[in-house]
């Protein structure tokens, strides 16, 4: 106290406060605890499309926190930023550096390891060590049922790369290379960590598996509207909107770093809408909250729709929607009309009527050139922009309101609502099955070529009918007004399917288009998983794509579908893809296979499949090409080249011409068919489960594919891996597929050696065989893009790569280099590789097969032609010695030509700089070629290479675009003509992506990106059929499922457990749920899910969310321990039970996965299974549609869905929970 | 008149996306260590919810803050110093909130997924931070996010059991709001008065508060004293800490680690210059409805001369004064009205404010004419789902008035932009209404919505 005393002291407010003159000094303590060393930019690669910059800090040489870079070019004066980008989970990275699941050291299975010294020791000869393994089956069945127990030993790098590549040896030899497979999801983020396993694979001429399609993160209905894999505004063009609708895509959730641009357009008069079946977090933003009943979107956009067209198309004709209509979609096209199969005086519509219906002169793509009706000259018109004229000749193919011969034309939208009319039939669905909706039509009778009547109508009053919208007095078979509960997808019906208010959907359906009125076009749509991740996932996004069009939304700044899951937007394309599929090196010599029939063949989940088709099917429709079981439409798509189909034949790819003792192509070709005809050659798919048609051996990198994404979890570890295994349901032999072989047999563990590369033990390296340790995102060069904004991220290591981890890229450095040494051995001559190859997307196979009418060669209806009626077929030389020598060099095909999406150009120049920038290789094969051996120097080659990151590329592409379109495009980029943007320069401070034709958007000089612009304000076409957006799509397929128009489809009937399936002790307090895996709030995928503060900040395990009502009905209490189960399997999970959920649906956030605080299941006495264990998949026949204009191929383009939404669980209190740690 | 400048917060709730971003960068740069490891000097709360700790805001039960005695004077509602050592309440401290009610830290045996093989699968379990042992968890930092567990937290919420509006834990009335919590480095700073030590002490240059490590002997009143309970005690350094406001950055000129990292941008930092002299007496306003009013009257006008003739006299920089002619802070909470402070009725006088949420429209309004009047686009005031009397509770000790108001102005602000973006006539009498003109609706628009990066912060 005496100190005190002296010391100066100061009083006031009224003697309350007083001031101390105090020694502060210790005030430096938490000075220390800020102060850092180096602060270094870098980002997180893969799991979040965020691509957000982040600054790590550095301290004495340890990764200490990370913190959001704020320094992003503006967005000009009048708008918000992008800074700070970043969320909670990215927030929390740095915990995994030093983290005790970092794999430091590479792993190899131990009872492997143990196999595996021994044969080696007891044959001499590791290829023959392999031999002795895998072709044994009580070897096999010991290590393989080992997977997952633990059990893992350290080796040395050259002992786990001896291994791998005596597997590779041994599987390519006895196998072929297309027995091999490679995962690693969305490139974007890491696109070159993507191309190192990538392009290693492509030279083996293994398949690299699609993830997009996989993830039902594909909307199908962006290739079907707009022939486009998806295309979307940056984040930062929300702000332009006026009118916002938040359609199951819950963005402060899954799009933390972008919310911000939702919140702030409020402030300028944006209203906000949120559909969403839960009082999900971006509700709180909303001024109207629509739930309507999981699933049921479609009805609820239909009953809009219908709105949309009564108010202004019927009652008024709004002129800027009716322009917009007339020029950028298809509804002027004329349709033919066929007979009803429901009713002999009925119709229903057919296909679109083209020129070489009508006329017989030499027209060049007569078949593939759908018409209007043209008022100026009261006839039939090609117009141009359509697919026939892209693919001809000296053609400027574009949407200028001009015919075939250049004449303008004005395409009129109706025949006329009061000329001739029939009754047409349209097929309707809902939970009873299907139905047929009747109405009046329209139609004009027209004379074809061949002198016959037919009657067609335009798709627009197709449209008009199937509504119901009233436009004669007396249609008796339209709605009566909109409470006309009776008339389907009238407001009054949608209330009846959806639950949300009539008075309501007519509210925000008036004010959607009023706003697109005030705004040209103002009016947007977020959608996301919450309606993406459906069986009719397609149905959903086209009838909400059918309101954006019909109110002129699309291709407009602040306008149109903004569709955020899964999403990519790599922006250096086409010199990424040179390198990642090696084109380099051997053009077109990648096998690209769609994940999904893959993952439905190699898990087996074919065989189980229930979904019986003939209940999905339009009654008004028969076609002849119909099959009963999903397979069998898988099967049709392989053999007439839609989907690729890769393990390829049931013979080893690189054994055709030894067999024929020739290297001609065409020779090989026609033994190839004829074989094929006779039966004698069979596509691999006809009979997966075969011993030699198995994949063998599967490459995992930047994925948790075993819990993250494996759909059917438990079909993955039974079959693929052959581990413990929760599967309940029982092979479905009495609904067996036609096309293919039924094995009765059930096979275990098809993959003889799992490779997983990964900083983490989580599941998918838990189960793998080798184990090898990456670097983390903090730990090396790699590049990163996304369509949230235009910026390009680099990687940048803060610190070398820990341990002995390797980044992906040095790893299959590392692979390549050990087995080049090795072939020399083993493989020391070159092989030729036979491969087949979809007909595809932007290549002049899109216009395959004509018509939308199947021709299979199966049954004698059309000849076999390779790259025509079937695959087609080529030969690829590959020198296995050579494999290290070209994945280290950028190889003499790239000093030629680039290219994405139909157009070509040269980077000849750039090759030239590149070998002075990288320095070049002395001798060998890669003599002068640049050098790829440096992560940083595969990215700058990527930067050089490609329009959105070199302007001088840019520019000759836009040169390449005016040249096809006839279009002034170039002044496009023409201000960014001189940049050439280098890891050093994003390094510096992130730097926006130049305008390429080979992205949609035509916005420059500030204005935010903006898809279809390109489209609407330049006039390039669609890649489409019309090359407009379709409403229609009239391939038999689709009508043979009643959906050449969108429809309100109900989600897949329930099925818990079937009738053959493992019987359950029955539970009296039991509840079946709809069962949901939406994206969550702490964790991106599994990636942070096992990190401890987003453990810490909620639950700290697995939990699933449910409404009180329902866990009052069987008294579930918050925090209890569930077991949740259906046919495909159980997992264990904790009770959050809230308010903000529906009753009767159950939430387990995607993506639990299942080796933090997972219990033993009751049911089964195993390991409870993650979030996936529960699902299964339901392949959709419509998806796999192919060689048909906008429906062809496409790596991660087209292809049928992996969809994991129409499933339902029981539930019940799991008894006891048992850990089991023994 | 004596002026202090003080350094402040906003954080617009209407656009808090509720992402926990602030939280883990704070913890990541501050206490992420031994000791540390329960304490989140920045944590985000739902509401409705009981909070971290649990219940914080239930005085009756954790005493915090100040109460008025007998004679209409500040006293600390836990006691005063010579009253606690008389009763030897120093030795013991019935007030303080237990370890389980903020929650016992854990983390995994991960290393078990290394291991040997086993019969089954293995799993990472979760074990105590504290005692090394396996650990059933039941209570975490945020464990009522998002309205979950609602049936047991929604009418814990101390606000819910205070306001008078029927509202239901039920699908059809669900709404929630974010709060983020940090030190409000009160004017009024009850752990200060509460310190027996002198440990704890609030900046003369910026009013930032700290506890001086060196001279903190672990009494802990200062945790009883603080009514937000954001005084944390670190076990392993037996010292008390909180939120320093990020001085080491503030000192440097940039702002602090949660709200630069705020990816919401809804954070606002800046200056404010008040009289110091008259704090006890705005304190001890008697009406609890009238202390943000109160509060309010503290601040003064940096632009008037007599101020800064004033300020400069009592050794306020000149660069202080700049900063606080250009505070967002005074232009939010002093000039339009439409931040709050946090609980004023603790008289505490904190000095982080809140900008309160806007919300959907009740399913029992919507629909309602709207289509024939365009200015229905948006759901009225008394429309939405956040009671105002929620807000009351929480921003302005039930001045409902005062909420309202700002809700207004937001609202008012949309429609006049709505106008002026589609090129429609607005009636500006209007704006006039809720105290707007067209410039500075215009003005508030920008800082709310474009919110640069230098608009939000002014250090």
């Amino acid at each position: 106290m005496k100190s005190r005393f002296f010391k100066q002291v100061e009083k006031f407010n009224g003697s309350f406060t007083q001031l101390e003159e105090n020694n502060r000094r210790w005030e430096k303590l938490y000075k220390q605890r800020w102060a850092h060393d180096k602060v270094v930019r870098t980002t997180h690669g893969v799991n979040c499309t965020g691509s957000c910059s982040w600054n790590v800090y550095v301290k004495q040489g340890i990764i200490t926190w990370e913190h959001q870079a704020t320094d992003y070019p503006s967005c000009g004066p009048n708008m918000p930023e992008f800074e700070p980008r970043g969320c909670p989970r990215g927030a929390s990275f740095s915990w995994y550096e030093y983290s005790p699941v970092r794999i430091k050291y590479p792993y190899i299975r131990g009872k492997l390891w143990q196999l595996w010294t021994e044969a080696k020791k007891n044959t001499g000869d590791p290829v023959a060590a392999w031999a002795s393994i895998v072709e044994d089956k009580e070897k096999t069945k010991y290590y393989k049922s080992a997977r997952g127990h633990g059990g893992l030993v350290r080796v040395h790098w050259n002992e786990a790369l001896e291994l791998i590549s005596t597997m590779l040896i041994y599987t390519l030899k006895k196998y072929g290379p297309d027995r091999i497979a490679g995962f690693s999801p969305i490139p974007a983020m890491s696109m070159i960590s993507y191309a190192s396993g990538a392009r290693f694979l492509s030279l083996l001429g293994s398949e690299m598996l699609s993830f997009y399609d996989w993830y039902a993160d594909l909307p199908p209905a962006s290739p079907q509207v707009w022939g486009e894999q998806t295309d979307v505004p940056e984040s930062s063009d929300w702000y332009n909107s006026q009118y916002i609708m938040m359609w199951g895509s819950n963005v402060p959730l899954t799009r933390t770093p972008d919310a911000h641009f939702m919140t702030e357009a409020r402030y300028h008069g944006a209203k906000i809408v949120a559909v969403s079946p839960d009082y999900a977090e971006n509700v709180k933003f909303a001024d109207n909250w629509l739930a309507p009943h999981p699933g049921t979107d479609a009805a609820l956009a239909q009953g809009m729709t219908h709105v949309i067209l009564n108010e202004y198309y019927q009652k008024r004709q709004e002129p800027q929607f009716v322009n917009y209509a007339k020029q950028f979609t298809d509804l002027p096209f004329l349709v033919f009309l066929d007979p009803s199969a429901a009713n002999d005086s009925h119709f229903t519509s057919g296909r679109f009527v083209r020129i070489s219906d009508l006329n017989n002169d030499e027209v060049a793509n007569a078949e593939w050139k759908p018409v209007v009706w043209d008022q100026n000259t009261q006839q039939i018109v090609v117009p141009n922009g359509t697919v026939g004229q892209r693919w001809e000749d000296n053609r400027q193919w574009n949407l200028t309101l001009k015919d075939d011969a250049g004449n303008k034309i004005d395409p009129e939208l109706s025949v006329g609502a009061d000329s001739e009319n029939v009754v047409v039939d349209f097929p309707v669905f809902d939970q009873q099955g299907n139905g047929v909706l009747p109405r009046h039509l329209p139609v004009r009778s027209i004379t074809l070529a061949n002198g016959q009547q037919k009657l067609v109508t335009t798709v627009y009053d197709l449209m008009m009918s199937q509504y119901g919208i009233k436009r004669t007095a007396d249609d008796d078979l339209a709605a009566q007004g909109y409470d006309d509960a009776a008339s389907i997808y009238s407001p009054a019906w949608q209330e009846a399917v959806t639950g949300v208010k009539q008075s309501l959907v007519v509210q925000i359906a008036c004010e959607f288009a009023q706003n697109a009125i005030d705004t040209g076009g103002k009016s947007m749509v977020i959608m996301g998983a919450g309606i993406n991740h459906w069986f009719n996932s397609d149905m959903n996004y086209r009838t909400i794509i059918n309101m954006l069009l019909l109110c002129g939304c699309e291709g407009v700044s602040g306008g149109g579908w903004a569709h955020y899951v899964g999403q990519e937007k790599l922006r250096p394309a086409e010199g990424w893809a040179t390198i990642a599929f090696a084109n380099d090196w051997q053009p077109g010599g990648a096998r690209q296979q769609n994940g999904t029939s893959f993952f439905y063949f190699a898990s087996d989940q074919w065989k189980y499949d229930e979904l019986d088709n003939r209940a999905l099917k339009s009654p008004v429709k028969k076609v002849k090409h119909s099959y009963d079981h999903p397979a069998d439409y898988n099967q049709m798509a392989i053999r007439l080249g839609w989907l690729p189909g890769y393990p390829e034949f049931d013979r080893n790819s690189l054994s055709f011409t030894e067999q024929y003792n020739t290297t001609d192509i065409a020779t090989i070709s026609k033994k190839v068919v004829s074989e094929l005809k006779s039966g004698d050659l069979h596509f691999a798919a006809e009979d997966p489960d075969a011993p030699q048609n198995q994949p063998k051996a599967m490459f995992v990198w930047r994925s948790n594919l075993f819990a993250s994404s494996g759909k059917g979890q438990e079909y993955f570890m039974k079959h693929l891996l052959g581990a413990e295994n929760g599967l309940l349901a029982k092979s479905n032999d009495n609904f067996k597929p036609t096309q293919m072989k039924w094995n009765d047999q059930t096979v275990e563990g098809k993959l003889d050696l799992l490779v997983s590369l990964d900083f983490r033990m989580v599941t998918t390296p838990l189960y793998a065989d080798v184990v090898l340790p990456a670097a983390t995102w903090y730990e090396k060069e790699d590049l990163s893009s996304t369509d949230m904004h235009p910026f390009i991220h680099p990687f940048n290591a803060a610190v070398s790569p820990l341990w002995e981890s390797k980044s992906d890229w040095q790893t299959f450095a590392a692979i390549a280099r050990k087995f080049s040494t090795m072939a020399a051995k083993y493989m020391p001559e070159p092989v030729y590789d036979l491969k087949t190859q979809p007909l595809g997307h932007d290549s002049k196979a899109e216009i395959s097969q004509p018509l939308g009418e199947i021709k299979d060669w199966k049954y004698g209806e059309i000849e076999p032609i390779p790259g025509k009626t079937m695959p087609s077929l080529s030969l690829v030389k590959r020198d296995y010695t050579q494999v290290y020598n070209k994945y280290v060099a950028l190889g003499p095909h790239a000093d030629g030509n680039v290219g994405a999406t139909g157009y070509s150009y040269s980077v000849k120049p750039e090759y030239a700089e590149l070998r002075d920038r990288n320095s070049v290789w002395d001798d060998g094969i890669n003599a002068d070629c640049p050098k790829l051996d440096q992560d940083k120097k595969v990215a700058e080659a990527v930067l050089l290479l490609s329009s959105a990151t070199n302007g001088h590329v840019a520019q000759r592409a836009w040169a390449d675009a005016e040249a096809k379109t006839g279009r002034k495009l170039q002044d496009i980029s023409a201000g960014r003509a001189e940049e050439k943007i280098t890891f050093k320069a994003i390094t510096t401070e992130p730097r926006e992506a130049i305008p390429t034709p080979v992205f949609s958007s035509s916005k420059h000089d500030g204005d935010r990106y903006s898809p279809f612009t390109l489209n609407i304000e330049r006039l390039v076409p669609f890649r489409t059929l019309t090359g407009r957006q379709q409403f229609y799509l009239d391939h038999e397929t689709f009508q043979e499922y009643g959906e050449e128009l969108a429809t309100y489809k109900p989600t897949l009937p329930p099925t818990v457990m079937g009738p053959k399936d493992t019987k359950i002790t029955p539970d009296a307090n039991e509840l079946t749920l709809r069962y949901m895996t939406p994206h969550g709030k702490w964790n991106i995928h599994t990636m942070y899910y096992d990190n401890l503060e987003m453990l810490t900040l909620f639950r700290g395990g697995p939990n699933v969310w449910l409404s009180p009502l329902d866990a009052d009905k069987i008294g579930i209490k918050d925090n209890d321990w569930l077991e949740l189960y259906n046919r495909n399997g159980v997992v264990t999970a904790r009770a959050v039970v809230s308010h903000r959920m529906p009753e009767g649906s159950m939430y387990m956030y995607h993506a639990q996965d299942m080796e933090i605080q997972e219990p033993l299941s009751i049911i089964t006495g195993n390991r409870g299974g993650s979030h996936n264990a529960p699902t299964q998949i339901h392949i959709k026949p419509t998806q796999m549609v192919g060689g048909y204009a906008q429906l062809s191929y496409g790596f991660n383009y087209y292809g049928p869905i992996g969809n994991q939404r129409d499933l339902y669980v029981n539930v019940r209190k799991l008894k006891k929970v048992n850990w089991n740690e023994d | 008149m004596r002026i202090k400048a003080q350094i402040g917060m906003v954080l617009n709730l209407d656009k808090c996306i509720g992402c926990h971003t602030c939280s883990v960068t704070c913890k990541n740069t501050w206490t992420n260590r031994p000791g540390a490891e329960y304490m989140w000097f920045n944590n985000v709360e739902t509401k409705p919810g009981v909070g971290y700790p649990k219940r914080w805001e239930d005085e009756s039960h954790y005493h915090g803050g100040w109460e008025l005695n007998s004679k209409g004077k500040l006293q600390l509602k836990a006691g005063n110093k010579l009253n606690k050592i008389a009763l030897g309440k120093i030795f013991y401290n019935p007030d303080m909130p237990e370890l389980d009610d903020y929650y016992e830290p854990w983390t995994y045996d991960y290393q078990t997924l290394f291991g040997p093989e086993k019969k089954h699968q293995p799993v990472a379990r979760a074990k105590s931070q504290i005692t090394g042992e396996y650990m059933d968890l039941k209570n975490g930092p945020n464990w009522d996010d998002d309205l979950a567990g609602s049936p047991n937290t929604f009418d814990q919420d101390p606000n819910m059991q205070k306001i008078e509006t029927d509202i239901k834990a039920n699908f059809e009335q669900a709404f929630m709001m974010y709060l983020p919590r940090l030190c409000e480095h009160c004017l009024n700073a009850p752990c200060v008065a509460s310190c027996p030590s002198g440990a704890m002490y609030k900046r003369d240059e910026d009013g930032i508060v700290l506890v001086d490590q060196e001279r903190c002997r672990g009494w802990r009143f200062c945790m009883t004293g603080c009514p937000y309970k954001k005084v944390y005690f670190n076990w392993r350094t037996n010292k008390a800490e909180k939120c320093t406001f990020c001085y080491p950055r503030i000192e440097e000129g940039m702002p602090t680690v949660c709200a630069e990292t705020c990816v919401g941008r809804i954070r606002y930092i800046g200056v404010m210059l008040y009289d110091a002299d008259r704090v006890a007496e705005a304190a001890e306003e008697p009406d609890d409805s009238k202390l943000y009013e109160s509060q309010l009257s503290l601040f003064l006008d940096p632009n008037d001369p007599k101020i800064i003739d004033q300020a400069y006299a009592d050794g306020i920089s000149d660069e202080m004064i700049t900063a606080a002619q250009n505070s967002p802070i005074y232009r939010m909470a002093v000039k339009e009205k439409i931040a709050f402070p946090l609980h004023p009725e603790y008289r505490t006088m904190p000095m982080v404010w809140y900008v309160p949420p806007l919300s959907p429209i009740m399913n029992y309004f919507e629909g309602r004419d709207s289509i024939k009047d365009p200015e229905m686009i948006f759901p009225g005031i008394d429309e939405m789902r956040i009671p105002v009397d929620y807000l009351a509770s929480l921003l302005t000790g039930g001045n409902r008035i005062a909420i309202k108001s700002a809700l207004y102005k937001l609202a008012m602000m949309r429609l006049y932009m709505r106008a002026r973006t589609s090129g429609k006539d607005f009636d500006v009498e209007k704006l006039a209404r809720v105290d707007l003109t067209e410039r500075s609706a215009t003005s508030l628009y920008r800082l709310l919505a474009i919110a640069k990066y230098e608009d939000r912060f002014v250090i």
